[in-house]
């Protein structure tokens, strides 16, 4: 058993799987829910075999084809990047399943092949060694990304999706900009030559400021998040849960990643800068969610509030910060993609997602509307969910570091996201007189998205595992926890 | 697991697996829901006494699992745990018994009897926290099971209410998160220890900790309705009566006085509390607290309101005795944990009785009730005297210790509050009683349902009798063995003997 597992290269699995995965889908659109959901259980395996590996070995560096940097091509594997992988696979089967119920078949033809194909991307971009193909693996992700929320159908979703494509080639040309200027200045663009060889001049602040800035973009951190609840509003459900989880996710993971390896120390001003914009993004966000009056919209603002708060790591630079930011990346993931998936279900269910009128619906609807309450308890961040553990870290971090007003603006996004979830949960409790016609919801879709959400919940309970594994590899630098 | 280790768990089960099955019946299985809750509220009440015998005896039952890097969810059987403990089972197997009888036939019940198992899980969890992390813990997840409960009627009232309700509470909750954590990074435990933690950190951190200190009042505060944080307590009264019955006597209002006997004692120590010089700025906010409660609900004409601001008014009883620092008013604090309880439990049962067989509401509206439910109103009559301090029931023992604790301790200001309490007490319940008993009733009831040769549905009123019962009998065999004076004092000779 522990020969095969450490004999097979599952680095290039959680790759090839999706992608030939898409490919098949592609040519037999007839098997592809199966083909799909196959994929889906052996690149979740493949990623478990490779945390077996890492877990027992330690970070990893693989070098495919034997050619090694600075010519071939490196996948390196710490704990930051199977936390990644792992939240991806775990939020995409949820999916998986979800789609199958939710896309009648001349779209599922499309969304199996496009999504199996950004799992392949995203999975690629978490496992890049250099910076050169953490651009290419972006630029393919925001593409499948792209093409999904086309998928929806109506004028509204394409020029959605029109805008979204101009946002994503933008962010990914300033990226590329940057890697250029880097690899002028220092002959490389591995990212554990850099972080050797890069030191601060001109030409690398401006390389890096291009970088930051079109992963912002991408990231959709206030104020450059103008395109994000258009785009993720009127995606099909599975679509929007896959990009409020996991699409904004990757271009932060980039960002975090230059910023723990290359960003050249003492970078005060910027990771003030940072949490400014984060703190604003958890503030607006909230406060436009409650202004909202379709659900889908309300929750796409929230997914503006909550990348807000992962961005307060930055200024407070410490490990327990960068956990806490890790932690709330995760529990956010799973709960935001619950929460979408409740909205389809709502959405399918009742024919509309006016906020107004879902006392007509979600009283139908039992297991969606607990979906969403429990999905709500952990993006509140009360206990126990992920989102709690995830807020205790930051706030821990905030009063280690003595910079209590990071600590204000957490609590404040706390409560304020409570006022829109308890808007919401509080129609489960208003008597309807009219009633309604409806379309029956598929089992699997209440219960993938049940799932999701008690997970959500059960990191709240059992945090000690993913804390531990994200130490890996010491991706946040030497340093105790206190 | 030894089952020392699983005690604690299974005491939570008991009430949470009930729970969690009980949210998946459809309505109509009234017999299996029965059943279930209550098979669980009764194996509740045997596994508490196995408890109470094992911890008289020295026997420790902790359950451990890990939440956060260095920090446990720590679930453990001490005594002051027990006293609550006992409490939330004992009137959890009465409230449910009368909640059956009174929601019968109405709609929605799966979904009342779930979340209703799962408030008194989380109140049972708040009653065996072992540190302070896990008290916020279950204290949080007390508010979420609760905000259903307030808003079982479904109407815009109701819903009001919850709104209000989880308004005050979140910001609480989130003020005491605040503080936890902060006094987590001074002292780098939060594990609740006899005498406190604290009095060993640098007299440098003291202003800060005085700071910690108010911040965590402030979030207990506003379960446990000192003023100005009570807002909320009034308005949650639109609830079914048996919430408002559990809500008052144990679950919300007591996790937040539990929680400052807590602090207190456990976290910050008596002593280091009083060299702070915390606990006089405390006493004098319950003691306002106090006459204020009374005196707003000496102008309430609707019962439920008087009875809730009378709740506002006698919880407070237990701070004083807390923060009055010396061993004979803890004595009178703590012991008015268990008694405030019982009467205000029998209080409420009795005013859901009489609103919903005569539908009645207002006090104006009492007179002569008592000819027509004379057993209901007799279990009135007793429980609102013992809140009064009549001799020789529960609420008589309190304020005895409470006086001659606040002597004791050269306090004299606090008698004088609690005889204006009493006169106040005496001032909102016995024009009751006299309407009740001694004015003529009308010629017929605002809406009247008929119970055959009973007054009236026996799940109804089986509760508040045996509730006032024991009013009775824990003020007349207050120093018999295992009665709750009697715990009171094991509990505070470990506070205050070291």
């Amino acid at each position: 058993m522990s020969v095969l597992i450490f004999s097979i290269h599952w680095q290039v699995m959680v790759v090839l799987l999706p992608l030939a995965g898409a490919i098949a889908c592609f040519l037999w659109p007839r098997r592809g829910v199966m083909l799909a959901l196959v994929c889906a259980l052996g690149t979740t395996l493949s990623v478990a075999g490779l945390s077996w590996l890492v877990v027992v070995e330690g970070a990893q560096r693989y070098t495919v084809g034997g050619w090694g940097a600075p010519l071939g091509i490196d996948l390196y594997v710490d704990g930051l990047s199977l936390l990644m992988l792992i939240v991806t696979s775990v939020v995409g089967v949820a999916i998986s399943v979800y789609a199958n119920g939710y896309f009648e078949r001349s779209r599922a033809r499309a969304f199996w092949p496009l999504w199996l194909f950004l799992w392949g991307a995203l999975n690629a971009l978490f496992l890049s060694a250099d910076i050169f193909n953490l651009y290419i693996t972006l630029e393919l992700l925001g593409l499948a990304a792209v093409t999904l929320v086309a998928l929806a159908k109506g004028a509204q979703p394409l020029s959605s999706a029109m805008r979204y494509l101009l946002v994503t080639l933008l962010g990914s040309l300033l990226f590329l900009l940057g890697v250029a200027l880097l690899y002028h200045s220092s002959g490389s663009v591995d990212i554990a030559i850099l972080a050797e060889r890069l030191s601060a001049s001109p030409v690398v602040w401006i390389a890096l400021g291009l970088m930051v800035v079109g992963l912002l973009l991408k990231t959709a951190l206030f104020p450059l998040h103008f395109w994000l609840p258009q785009a993720h509003a009127s995606a099909p459900a599975p679509v929007s849960a896959l990009l409020s989880a996991l699409v904004v996710k990757a271009s932060f993971y980039i960002l975090i990643r230059l910023w723990l390896e290359i960003f050249p120390p003492n970078n005060f001003v910027l990771g003030q800068l940072l949490g400014l914009l984060g703190a604003a993004a958890l503030l607006w966000g909230n406060l436009q969610a409650l202004r909202q009056t379709r659900l889908k919209m309300l929750i796409a603002y929230s997914t503006v509030a909550q990348l807000g708060y992962l961005f307060l790591a930055f200024p407070l630079a410490n490990i327990i910060g960068w956990t806490g930011a890790l932690y709330m990346l995760l529990s956010h993931a799973i709960a935001k993609a619950a929460m979408f998936m409740a909205a389809g279900n709502i959405l399918r269910f009742g024919g509309h997602d006016s906020i107004a009128d879902l006392d007509r619906i979600v009283q139908r609807l039992p297991l969606t509307v607990t979906t969403f309450a429990l999905a709500g308890v952990s993006i509140m961040g009360l206990p126990p969910s992920g989102g709690f553990v995830a807020k205790w870290l930051l706030l821990e971090a905030a009063i280690r570091s003595a910079q209590w007003w990071w600590g204000v603006v957490l609590v404040l996004g706390g409560l304020l996201s409570a006022v829109w979830i308890f808007k919401v949960v509080g129609y489960a409790f208003t008597p309807s007189p009219v009633p309604h016609e409806v379309r029956a919801v598929p089992a699997s879709m209440e219960w993938s998205a049940l799932a999701l959400a008690l997970t959500a919940i059960a990191l709240g309970l059992f945090s000690s595992w993913p804390l531990a594994l994200m130490m890996v590899g010491l991706p946040f630098g030497e340093g105790g926890g206190s | 697991m030894s089952w020392n280790s699983a005690l604690p768990l299974l005491v939570l089960a008991s009430s949470l697996f009930p729970g969690g099955v009980i949210f998946f019946l459809s309505e109509e299985r009234v017999v299996t829901r029965t059943v279930l809750n209550l098979a669980g509220a009764t194996l509740k009440l045997l596994l508490v006494g196995v408890m109470i015998w094992g911890v008289f005896h020295g026997e420790p039952y902790e359950s451990r699992l890990p939440l956060l890097p260095g920090l446990d969810l720590v679930l453990r059987a001490d005594a002051l745990s027990l006293l609550f403990v006992t409490l939330s089972a004992v009137l959890w197997l009465a409230t449910t018994v009368y909640a059956i009888g009174y929601l019968e036939g109405s709609p929605n019940r799966s979904r009342f009897f779930g979340f209703f198992s799962l408030c008194v899980t989380a109140t049972i969890g708040v009653a065996l926290s072992g540190n302070l992390l896990t008290f916020l813990l279950f204290y949080e997840l007390l508010t979420l099971t609760t905000y259903p409960l307030i808003v079982h009627r479904e109407t815009e009232v109701a819903r009001r209410a919850g709104r209000i309700y989880l308004t005050y509470t979140l910001a609480g909750g989130a003020l005491l998160m605040v503080g936890t954590l902060w006094l987590y990074t001074l002292s780098g435990t939060l594990a609740f220890t006899a005498q406190g933690f604290l009095s060993t950190l640098a007299s440098s951190e003291q202003s800060t900790l005085i700071m910690i200190f108010v911040l965590l009042m402030m979030g207990l505060g506003v379960k446990a309705a000192l003023i100005p944080l009570h807002g909320w307590l009034p308005q949650a009264m639109v609830a079914p009566a048996p919430v408002s019955a559990l809500l008052h006597a144990v679950a919300v209002v007591k996790a937040g006085a539990f929680g400052i006997i807590r602090v207190v004692y456990d976290v910050y120590g008596i002593q280091f509390a009083a060299t702070l010089g915390v606990t006089l700025p405390l006493a004098v906010v319950a003691a306002v607290t106090i006459i204020y409660g009374s005196l707003r609900a000496l102008f309430q004409d609707d019962l439920k309101r008087r009875l809730a601001f009378s709740t506002v008014s006698q919880v407070a009883y237990i701070i004083l005795g807390v923060a009055i620092v010396g061993p004979i008013a803890a004595i009178g604090g703590l012991v008015h944990l268990v008694h405030q309880g019982v009467m205000k439990i029998t209080l409420f049962f009795c005013a859901g009785n009489i609103a919903e067989t005569l539908g009645i509401h207002k006090i104006s509206d009492m007179n002569g009730v008592g000819q027509r439910l004379p057993w209901t109103m007799a279990a009135f009559t007793i429980a609102a005297l013992g809140m009064i301090g009549l001799p020789p029931l529960a609420g008589f023992i309190s304020k005895w210790y409470l006086g001659l604790g606040a002597l004791e301790a050269g306090q004299g200001w606090v008698v004088i509050v609690l005889a204006c309490s009493s006169l106040l007490n005496a001032a909102y319940f016995l024009p009751i009683l006299y309407a009740a008993w001694f004015k003529p009733p009308p010629e017929r009831w605002p809406a009247e349902r008929s119970f055959g040769r009973q007054e009236t549905a026996w799940p109804l009123l089986a509760p508040p009798l045996v509730t006032a019962l024991l009013t009775v009998v824990i003020g007349l065999l207050a120093s018999a063995p295992f009665s709750p004076l009697q715990w009171v004092h094991f509990i505070t000779t470990s506070e205050y003997l070291p």
